[in-house]
């Protein structure tokens, strides 16, 4: 301890010395010989005030270090602030690391001089790195200065639709940081939150519900429609990040579905408690009709599950919780496997999880008993560890495990550690009053102990011993007889006085020994310790009262020697007592009572578990661990007794990320200044212009389109629309095409709204069903890809629908021709998300090679300028594969056999999906009816069925198109194939090459592009290739064949570049193939999907090297 | 979430503390330190604390104390869990945890914790992603770093982060590519007084070293995987492999991690493979005591046990011991008033055996309980489990052919015999 006083005075000292410091400069007196004892001290920070001042980086990079060492000793540094600050927009790369570290620290402090670093941050927010931009923010953030909160909510809004998720994250942060400094704010935050909460990162996902949790947990309406998502995420987000969502995810889920208990409660025994709470039991027996678990419950459960097997602790316990409050009865139990495995982990968390182990065990003993073994105890572990493994071995006890058991706290009592030996001694009165088999068993090991040698011990074990005998008092006059006989072999006080007390209690059922056990205390009265002493004198009041005619004159005696005690306690109570029950004229009223006073039936005293009372908190909280309500703490809410519509979850269209984009260059229509404009309005404008006339149309959807980049779909709106668009359809049915054709195209999705052509009239009926029956899916497909690539992906489909639709009548042209010119004044960004198109995918069953209008191309990319990103657009496949896939082999699907191809057409559903071509053959020789897909359980990849096929005749056979999102990753997407009478389980398995869809960029962009994309992101190989494949042609023939990529035009001869996208998440993916000398080449890839990279190149490294 | 950490040694010194929200003086330890002092060993002090305005949620690693505060409802395993890849860190940069070594490395700890956190929410975890941003220091670069002026934070900046694997480096390049793994198996058993198992179960863990150029994907598969009864694994390993397969499939983090923890299925019969006579025994009056400990083989599959050490944390009112080893050395620390026998290799032809007298305190009872007895040994090339074997193991995604190795390891964990 005396290092600690020194060290405390030590620091002590130091900022004396500082405050000493900052006064001299300030008066300039110094001197004085107090003064002069810290000057060492002053003048150290002095020079480390020279060193930053010099020119020299070492210098200056040697004072942070040690300035930073000041800090963190917690000894005061700020009068250095000017000369850090000056530092903040070094070059170096750990000064300027340091000086962050310097400056979150004090600028709270010194707001004034904080705000001269302000402007190096702003510049850094517009870095093109986006780590540089990520710190920026971070730092920015954490200045605690009131007046820059206008600068951080603009930074924040801007972060949060910036292209790099990793910024994204760190907006997420910036978040809550700014809410706990002005919580004013919180409206605006809200919307960044709900901004973020649509985002599709998994870097992004635990961050912002962090943010969630921290600035807006009521709002669980902005969680309905990323429900599903966050749950499909859930696995491949970070460790920390899941343990937030799994906790809000349940709070969320108890409010949203209903229990799942009210029909299992024959799986447990005792689980009272829990539905006394809720009442939902008689709600459950009054309502007969069955629980259907929903299904968003059901994923939830199942998503969560894996995370069972996590490294870290802290998911396994999140998710155990989980299971506990949501699960059914009967599912909870596959959590005890990982909970124990968790006790093999640290002591700390060995602490918790046995804390949240013992709640559970009181309700549901059967969970952890075959476990039981693992809660042994070894003298090894903490004393804190010893006593919950105890508390649950006690919940544990049952009839048949009791011997084993109190074996097992038999050698506990023994131990060294005496607090843990007077825990298991009240374990043990808990068995004995929970079991009554063992309860003689009990009573008779506890009055064993009472001879034992520590006080600790017999104290418990007689205040056990009391307890229980107070509740059954009647049966156990031979233990009261047996505890007499022990008396005078037991010399520990408390327990002798125990015994006096329990004596004078029952003293009418041992009238032969209590008077006796008197005479025997009156005799050694005087050398009794002075508890002994009073319950001596409260024996002989009790037995005064019940038996005068043997004890009266024992009792006076013993009153009389207490009168001269030389404890005043004792005299105290002698006189307290005489008066009391040896009648007097003095004496009052009270002596009539004495005997009501001395001899009431006192309460048996209750043993139960100290965790009782726990489980009105969440598991694994903190409010938990603790058993108080903390600070910020959210209840969990009952079951509703009705679920509220589980339609809110529903995903129709998710809006894309990007419409926040900053500023899109140009002048707008007001209202799309509105980070939510209104949808209504918006609507009725379009479906003005759809219902007007062809030119009308054409001008007002050019202009719609130049506002239309910024504005946005809600599911809501979207919907309207639909339920718009068909009822438009059925009413101008005799109209001109131009009119249904609009509503089709809005019903599709608004982002094909801004378009007018015409268009063949089957087609459009066609997408109009394909349309509506997404709606009939109800849960609908999950949400389109919400990047701006996706947007660009789904314009360029109809780019190339109209390169491979040739044939279409001339007028498209003109349209085309017509918009182009006007866009191009009016607004720069919106040339990736023209629309040209609108016209309908060419009919899926013909998958053509289509050469793609480069002109075209070449004249939009000239003018996107700005945004490199957008500089990229997708372009149609140029090479028609023709690879087939075996889907269902005839013997197998009793006649009906299925293959499947990738046509490499972007999907007409959603951008997200790849298509896939099924051609279905009847090979029976009876027809097939009702040819569709099974139900597909929510948690399996996305897939846009194919509208059934009513019948199949033998020998015919159909091709039927369908939409899969594969979310980038090439595993098998299951479902069932039915016909009428049989179901049949098939797979469709993506080779990597064809989750991919062709972008188009030019060279300089895809250069600028790549450079982005390296170390991590880059994986290359030398491939030796084969010489019928060193022509140019042929190479890319072959990797196009492999892959579906865009060829970029090179004016170099011995590289050749391609680029895609990958179709789920829009990621760009550069293949770059150098040619060597003697046919060898260096095979390039470019991609944030690493995996992808090393399949694609395994792939390609195949092809190119066969002839 | 965490507000601040607080570094605290044994002795109750508060040598570092750190910030990521606003500044928590450190007053707020002295409710820790009090408690601390009420609980005498350290290891006895709730890990979660409360305070009037704060919470506090500790650990006690390499004697310090690793104190956090937390102002909001947070659960606490993250916290704790989060502390431990502290401590982690530390002990994987410095190669040790203690309070010397945090001291001189005051600046890197502090760069450190800047980046695991913030706001409160672990931001880094990763060691890969943490090595990117901040070199961890070695004799040669602190040597060139004086002469220089150079800096342990990392140039370049961390891609790992963003990556899909956080967990691998990009580029690594190594000249002899390796790959070799561990079966390392513990028994942990509580056996009485009369040598029968109390309890005994075998915990498993997978330690991979894996020096691979570029970014291998690995396949690693057992001969009998349903011996796993419960299994969690490093985040690299997909898990729908092997909950469809029971293969386990990854692209390894770079160098040294575990990649798997088992748990033997408990119906198995758990091999004990050493055997204890033991007599301990405190005479009522004269204050002393005899102890007499012989260790024998049991079942051993006929490997040899190696390492084996006896250590016996003796009541408090044991003064001294004078004992006779047959074989090893032994000896009594003094302040905690622990035997530690190291035996050795275990000899079945002339078992070894520790013989003595135990001296008491004059005056103070004998004690109530005879000590436990720990046993520490090791196996070499025995997984105990009877049979959990790696089959094989694949590389995809790589040319060359990497060394393959794996060793099997049995090792006593909690190994318990009361007496």
């Amino acid at each position: 301890m005396s290092t600690t006083a020194l060290y405390n005075d030590q620091q002590g000292g130091a900022e004396a010395a500082v405050e000493a410091g900052q006064e001299t400069t300030a008066t300039i007196s110094s001197g004085g010989a107090a003064f002069g004892l810290f000057s060492t001290d002053f003048k150290k920070n002095e020079d480390l005030k020279e060193m930053l001042e010099s020119n020299k980086e070492s210098l200056k990079l040697e004072a942070m270090k040690r300035i930073v060492q000041l800090i963190s000793k917690g000894k005061n540094a700020s009068d250095l602030f000017p000369a850090v600050v000056k530092n903040v927009a070094s070059k170096n790369i750990e000064l300027k690391k340091l000086v962050y570290v310097y400056l979150v620290r004090y600028a709270e402090e010194q707001q004034d001089l904080a705000l001269l670093s302000i402007s190096t941050f702003q510049r850094a927010l517009k870095d093109p790195n986006q780590f540089i931009r990520a710190s920026a923010l971070r730092v920015l953030s954490s200045i605690r200065v009131p007046i820059i909160v206008p600068i951080m909510m603009l930074a924040i809004k801007e972060a949060a639709s910036d292209l790099s998720p990793y910024v994204r994250k760190t907006s997420a942060h910036a978040i809550q940081k700014l809410y706990s400094l002005d919580a004013d704010q919180k409206e605006h935050l809200i919307e960044v939150i709900e901004k973020l909460l649509k985002d599709k990162s998994t870097l992004v996902a635990g961050s912002v519900v962090v943010a969630f949790e921290e600035v807006c947990p009521d709002r669980i309406d902005l969680i309905h429609r990323n429900y599903r998502k966050l749950c499909n995420l859930l696995v491949d987000v970070e460790e920390w990040g899941q343990v937030v969502i799994i906790n809000m995810l349940t709070r969320y889920a108890r409010t949203q579905f209903t229990s799942p208990w009210k029909e299992d409660g024959i799986f447990d025994e005792s689980e009272k408690a829990f539905y006394d709470s809720d009442s939902e039991e008689k709600q459950g027996q009054r309502e007969a009709k069955p629980y259907i678990m929903d299904p968003d419950h059901r994923l939830l459960l199942r998503n969560t599950k894996p995370l069972l097997q996590s490294r870290n602790t802290a998911v396994v316990m999140a998710v155990a919780q989980l299971y506990w409050h949501l699960a059914p009865k009967h599912e909870v139990s596959i959590v005890t496997k990982s909970l124990v495995r968790l006790l093999r982990s640290h002591r700390e968390v060995q602490y918790v999880v046995l804390q949240n182990i013992a709640t559970m065990s009181i309700q549901r003993k059967g969970m952890f008993e075959p476990y039981m073994k693992s809660f042994y105890v070894r003298s090894t572990d903490a004393t804190h560890i010893k006593t919950l493994k105890l508390e649950i071995l006690t919940n544990l006890a049952n009839e048949a495990n009791i011997s084993t058991i109190l074996r097992e706290f038999q050698t506990y009592v023994k131990s060294q550690d005496k607090a843990f030996a007077a825990a298991t001694i009240q374990a043990i009165g808990r068995c004995a009053t929970n079991i009554s088999e063992v309860t003689d068993t009990c009573l008779n090991g506890l009055v064993l102990l009472l001879s034992n040698r520590d006080e600790t011990v017999v104290a418990e074990s007689v205040v056990v011993i009391k307890k229980l005998l107070q509740t059954q008092p009647t049966q156990h006059c031979d233990i009261i007889k047996h505890m007499a006989k022990l008396f005078d072999n037991i010399t520990v006080p408390m327990a002798r006085a125990s015994i006096l007390w329990l004596m004078g209690e029952y003293c009418e059922r041992v009238p032969k020994i209590a008077p006796d056990v008197l005479r025997k205390m009156a005799k050694t009265f005087t050398s009794e310790e002075d508890i002994v002493k009073l319950q001596t004198v409260n024996l002989a009041a009790k037995l005064y009262l019940t038996n005068s005619k043997q004890t009266k004159l024992l009792t006076q005696y013993i009153l009389n020697l207490g009168k001269y005690d030389q404890n005043y306690d004792i005299r105290d109570r002698t006189r307290f007592i005489r008066q009391l029950i040896v009648p007097s004229e003095k004496s009052g009223a009270l002596n009539k009572y004495a005997r009501r006073i001395l001899l009431a039936s006192k309460p048996a005293p209750v043993l139960e578990s100290a965790f009782k009372d726990r489980d009105r908190f969440q598991l694994g909280t903190l409010s938990h661990s603790l058993n108080i309500k903390t600070t910020g703490y959210q209840e969990l809410s009952d079951w509703p007794a009705t679920a509220p519509d589980p339609s809110v979850r529903n995903v129709e269209v998710i809006e894309p990320v990007q419409e926040w984009a900053p500023s899109l260059g140009k002048a707008k229509k007001p209202k799309s200044d509105k980070f939510y404009s209104d949808d209504e309005e918006e609507e009725e404008e379009e479906e003005g212009s759809g219902s007007g006339s062809e030119d009308d149309s054409s001008s007002s959807s050019s202009s719609s389109s130049s506002s239309g980049g910024s504005s946005e779909e809600s599911g809501s709106a979207s919907e309207e629309e639909s339920s718009g668009g068909s009822e438009k359809t059925s009413s101008d049915s005799g109209k001109s095409s131009s009119g249904s054709e609009v509503s089709s195209s809005e019903s599709e999705s608004k982002q094909k709204k801004k378009k007018l052509t015409k268009k063949a009239t089957p087609r459009k009926s066609k997408q109009t069903a394909a349309d509506s029956d997404s709606d009939e899916n109800g849960n609908g497909p999950v949400g389109k890809t919400s990047s701006s690539s996706a947007e660009s992906s789904s314009d360029s489909e109809s780019d190339s629908e109209e390169d491979s639709d040739s044939d279409s009548p001339a007028p498209q042209k003109k349209t085309v021709a017509k918009t182009k010119p006007k866009v191009e004044v009016k607004s720069k960004k919106e040339v990736s998300l023209l629309d040209l198109d609108d016209f309908s995918p060419a009919p899926p069953s013909a998958p053509k090679s289509s050469v793609f209008s480069s002109s075209l191309l070449s004249d939009l990319e000239g003018l996107s300028l700005s945004n490199v990103s957008s500089a990229m657009q997708v372009t149609s496949s140029s090479f028609g594969p023709v690879k087939t896939y075996e889907l269902l082999h005839h013997m197998t699907g009793k006649g009906l056999s299925a293959k499947y191809h990738f046509p490499r057409q972007p999907c007409l559903y959603q951008p997200s999906m790849v298509a896939v071509q099924v051609i279905l053959t009847n090979s029976s020789d009876h027809s097939l009816e009702e040819i569709h897909i099974g139900d597909r359980s929510p948690g399996s990849l996305n897939v846009h069925c194919f509208n059934t096929v009513e019948r199949l005749e033998p020998g015919a056979s159909v091709s039927v198109s369908m939409g899969i999102d594969f979310s980038d990753s090439t595993q098998a997407a299951n479902f069932q194939l039915c016909t009428k009478e049989d179901q049949f389980s098939v797979s469709i398995q993506p080779a990597v090459g064809e989750l991919l869809m062709p972008s188009t960029m030019k060279e300089p962009d895809f250069c600028s592009e790549q450079k982005k994309l390296m170390g991590m992101n880059e994986t290359s190989a030398t491939i030796t290739m084969a010489t019928a494949n060193t022509s140019k042609q042929n190479i890319s023939k072959q990797v196009l064949s492999v892959a579906n990529v865009g060829v970029v035009s090179s004016d170099q001869n011995n590289l050749q570049r391609f680029a895609g996208r990958t179709v789920s998440s829009g990621a760009l993916v550069l293949v770059t193939l150098e040619l060597r000398e003697s046919s060898t080449a260096l095979l390039t890839i470019n991609t944030e999907k690493t995996v992808m990279a090393s399949m694609l190149l395994r792939d390609l490294k195949q092809a190119l090297s066969q002839a | 979430m965490i507000n601040s950490l607080f570094l605290i040694s044994h002795s109750g010194d508060i040598f570092l503390e750190k910030h990521w929200k606003s500044v928590i003086s450190r007053s707020v330890c002295d409710y820790f330190l009090e408690a601390k002092e009420k609980a005498g060993d350290p290891e006895n002090v709730a890990p979660v604390l409360q305070t009037p305005h704060h919470y506090l949620i500790s650990i006690y690693r390499g004697k310090l104390f690793f104190l956090s505060v937390t102002q909001t409802e947070v659960p606490p395993l993250f916290v704790i869990e989060f502390l431990h890849r502290v401590a982690d860190t530390f002990q994987d940069y410095f190669g040790d945890c203690s309070e010397v070594v945090i001291k001189e490395n005051t600046v890197t700890v502090y760069e450190l914790l800047e980046e695991m956190l913030d706001n409160g929410f672990p931001l880094a975890t990763e060691s890969n992603v943490l090595k990117e941003m901040i070199r961890p220091p070695t004799i040669l670069r602190s040597v060139v770093n004086t002469l220089t002026g150079g800096s342990n934070v990392g140039g370049t900046l961390p891609t790992g982060q963003l990556s899909n694997v956080p967990w691998r480096r990009a580029g690594v390049k190594y000249t002899n590519n390796e790959a070799y793994f561990d079966v390392i198996e513990e028994i942990d058993a509580i056996l009485d007084k009369s040598g029968t198992t109390v309890f005994a179960e075998i915990q498993g863990v997978v330690e991979a070293c894996v020096k691979l150029t570029g970014m291998p994907d690995l396949t690693l598969s057992f001969m009998n995987p349903r011996l796993l009864d419960d299994v969690s694994f490093h985040p690299c390993v997909r898990f729908k492999r092997w909950e469809s397969e029971r293969v386990l499939s990854f692209i390894p983090p770079d160098g040294n991690f575990r990649l798997m923890s088992y748990h033997v299925s408990s119906q198995n019969l758990v091999a004990i493979p050493v055997y204890v006579k033991q007599n301990i025994s405190f005479l009522e009056t004269g204050s002393c005591g005899r102890l007499d400990i012989t260790i024998g083989p049991k079942q051993t599959m006929g490997k040899s046990v190696e390492n084996l050490t006896v250590t016996i944390p003796m009541p408090k009112s044991v003064l001294s011991v004078n004992l006779t080893a047959t074989q090893g050395t032994y000896t009594f620390d003094l302040t905690t008033k622990v035997v530690l026998w190291d035996v050795g290799k275990l000899n079945p032809q002339k078992l070894p055996n520790l013989r003595g007298s135990i001296s008491i305190q004059t005056g103070s009872p004998k004690p109530e309980e005879n000590p436990s007895i720990n046993i520490g040994l090791q196996i070499q090339q025995l997984a105990i489990s009877a049979g959990l074997k790696v089959s094989r193991l694949d590389m995809y995604g790589e040319k060359y052919k990497p060394f393959k190795g794996v060793k099997y390891v049995t090792k006593a964990g909690k190994f318990q015999v009361r007496t």
